[in-house]
């Protein structure tokens, strides 16, 4: 079992996304996701710059994966889609259906994303035929549900599972961000660059409970797994999905790597470098943001 | 024939309502959590499921069954049941999300009608010609997240039947890709066939207003003149930096009656009309404004205008008594 960098899901500056993989480089992650996944307008970095990225990481031993745009609108959306595809040096990740098809006829292996919606064997046996090599169950998919899956997954198919950060739920035409500060999506100014780590939403009663990211929603909550990793390696899970934050991120890293190695108690510190309350009640199989009482009593 | 009609059917009723005002066709769910309205109350066992395909195919409407939540491991079988049951019945089409699920209807019952549901959130042509090429998906119900332009964009390049949303409830997510819902209750329409699920609603009156709950967590608080509506996660009033609002949606219903002559001129096969969870009264009231709608943008589309009668009446029986055209019109983004 080794860890993976999830895709960026934020809007960073060039110079923080540059400095953010550099670092990356020398973590121990096996393997990196690059992309823009979430907005088309966040142009910073395009799709050359990504390859560029993608080359650095992988001449520094890095497993590169290009991951697509989970939401595609537009034929300039398709456009960028088709180059990755088209590019074909690095493995790619694919979050929607258009880019299982476009995969599968250029008959190149590829990730199957966990916006996919893969909540069955039989969906993931059509995956496979198509060329999935590796997959991840949607987030709010519980053990129990996964290791029913995994029994019959189809020989060699590698499992990722999302095992840190904020929680993407879902996606809209909206954004959420431009529609904070009262400016049309297609003159949003940019907004998300200011929100390293999304805009936090609470209730009217002050808890916090979802976190705004441009078109994206995601929990408040850090869905962690750091406690589970001795019983998901006991399930067969192949890698376990580290999502990025502004900060600390090498800290994260490293203490799921000390986890992976045996070490107990390797979360304990990880409270005070995450950027919200940890939860894990997907995992058990009851609602997300709620957090299992008998780890963290 | 373009802009078919397609009506909800929550019941017995209310699929005799549809197909009397005007329907085309109607969908209804089986009452298990096999469809994304799986309440309490709602929906059909075999036997009314039967008795409402005679009672529409005896004057000629169609039946199409929602299939449209993601089977799980242990329960695949609840599923593949229900789509032999479909065939079996004589259902015009099954409306699915899931492709394991298809595979096995293309398999099993090769003379099966397939509709891509709007839960297998396919927004491009590349993503619905998918469907059509590795199961013969007749017709795709596209999220309401597109833009006239960009639906345009798909029905021009798919041969692919392309069925849009034209009224009623507006989920602002793009359908099969929101787990707001389980990430609050534990259960959500990809997985438990419901959002905001009426068993986690709590409402109660305290001193500062109406609150309403979902699993605990304050969706909404109403001052003393404001109406409440049904707790909907993404409808509800939250605090941004220090200001609240309803920051995700406003109550509000879609209603793109005003669109409809574009819609006809770019092909569009059907106009679905939200709300299995709404009365037969309901259903009654918009398939007869739909209908006549329908009727006369296809006798005249040039000098088509909806008739303020028609937007009356549908504005009454709109959630939070408004309506936009969502993400058709560009600037709702």
């Amino acid at each position: 079992m080794n860890l993976s960098l999830g895709p960026l899901l934020y809007y960073w500056s060039r110079e923080d996304t540059f400095a953010f993989y550099e670092a990356a480089a020398s973590w121990p992650v096996a393997r990196i996701y690059l992309g823009e996944t979430v907005c088309s307008r966040r142009h910073l970095l395009r799709l050359p710059d990504w390859l560029d990225l993608a080359e650095r990481l992988s001449a520094a031993g890095k497993e590169v994966v290009l991951s697509t745009q989970t939401l595609i609108e537009s034929e300039s959306d398709l456009k960028v889609l088709r180059k990755i595809v088209r590019d074909g040096r690095f493995l790619v990740e694919a979050n929607e259906w258009g880019a299982v098809r476009l995969l599968s006829e250029a008959k190149l292996p590829f990730v199957a994303g966990s916006t996919l919606n893969i909540y069955n064997p039989e969906t993931l046996d059509v995956l496979a035929g198509l060329g999935a090599r590796r997959w991840l169950p949607p987030v709010e998919v519980s053990r129990t549900a996964l290791a029913a899956l995994m029994e019959r997954a189809p020989d060699g198919m590698e499992t990722e599972v999302f095992a840190y950060g904020r929680l993407p739920l879902a996606y809209s035409a909206r954004c959420f961000t431009a529609r904070h500060y009262n400016l049309p999506k297609d003159d949003c100014q940019f907004r998300c660059l200011d929100h390293a780590d999304g805009l936090p939403l609470s209730t009217r009663e002050g808890k916090p409970f979802l976190t705004i990211n441009g078109i994206q929603t995601q929990s408040a909550g850090v869905y962690n797994l750091i406690d589970e990793v001795a019983s998901m390696r006991e399930m067969g899970i192949d890698c376990l999905r580290l999502s990025p934050q502004s900060h600390h991120m090498a800290r994260v890293v490293a203490a799921f790597d000390a986890a992976l190695a045996g070490g107990t108690n390797a979360g304990a510190g990880l409270a005070k470098v995450m950027p919200g309350p940890s939860v894990d009640g997907y995992w058990h199989g009851r609602a997300g943001l709620e957090q299992d009482a008998a780890q963290h009593a | 024939m373009p802009l078919e009609l397609v009506c909800p059917a929550g019941s017995l009723m209310a699929l005799k309502a549809a197909v009397d005002n005007g329907a085309d066709a109607v969908y209804m769910g089986f009452r298990d959590n096999t469809n994304a309205r799986a309440f309490p109350g709602l929906n059909f066992d075999e036997a009314q499921a039967a008795e409402g395909l005679r009672y529409a195919h005896d004057r000629g409407r169609k039946v199409l069954l929602a299939l449209n939540t993601y089977p799980q491991s242990d329960t695949w079988q609840r599923w593949t049941g229900a789509v032999d049951r479909a065939a079996k019945l004589g259902m015009d089409a099954v409306i699915l999300a899931d492709a394991g699920l298809m595979r096995y209807a293309v398999k099993n019952h090769p003379q099966l009608r397939l509709h891509l549901s709007v839960q297998g959130s396919a927004t491009s042509y590349e993503a619905v010609n998918f469907y059509r090429e590795h199961f013969g998906v007749q017709r795709a119900v596209l999220p309401r997240v597109l833009s006239l332009p960009q639906v345009e964009a798909v029905v021009k390049n798919t041969a692919v039947e392309i069925e849009l949303f034209g009224f009623g409830g507006l989920c602002v997510m793009v359908e099969g890709r929101c787990l707001l819902s389980s990430y609050c209750t534990g259960e959500s329409p990809n997985s438990a066939g419901v959002c905001s699920p009426a068993k986690s609603v709590q409402w109660k009156e305290t001193s500062s207003g109406l609150e309403s709950r979902l699993n605990g967590v304050l969706l909404d608080r109403y001052g003393k003149d404001e109406k409440a509506g049904y707790p909907t996660l993404c409808k509800g009033r939250f605090e941004v930096s220090g200001e609240t609002y309803y920051a995700l949606e406003e109550p509000t219903s879609l209603n793109t009656l005003d669109l409809l002559p574009e819609m006809l001129k770019m092909g569009i096969a059907a106009i679905k009309i939200e709300g299995r969870q709404r009365s037969p009264a309901y259903v009654t009231q918009v398939t007869k404004v739909w209908r006549a709608a329908i009727d006369a943008v296809k006798k005249n589309a040039e000098s088509f205008a909806p008739a303020p009668a028609w937007m009356a009446e549908l504005n009454k029986l709109s959630e939070g008594q408004s309506h936009t055209l969502g993400a058709y019109n560009r600037p709702w983004k």
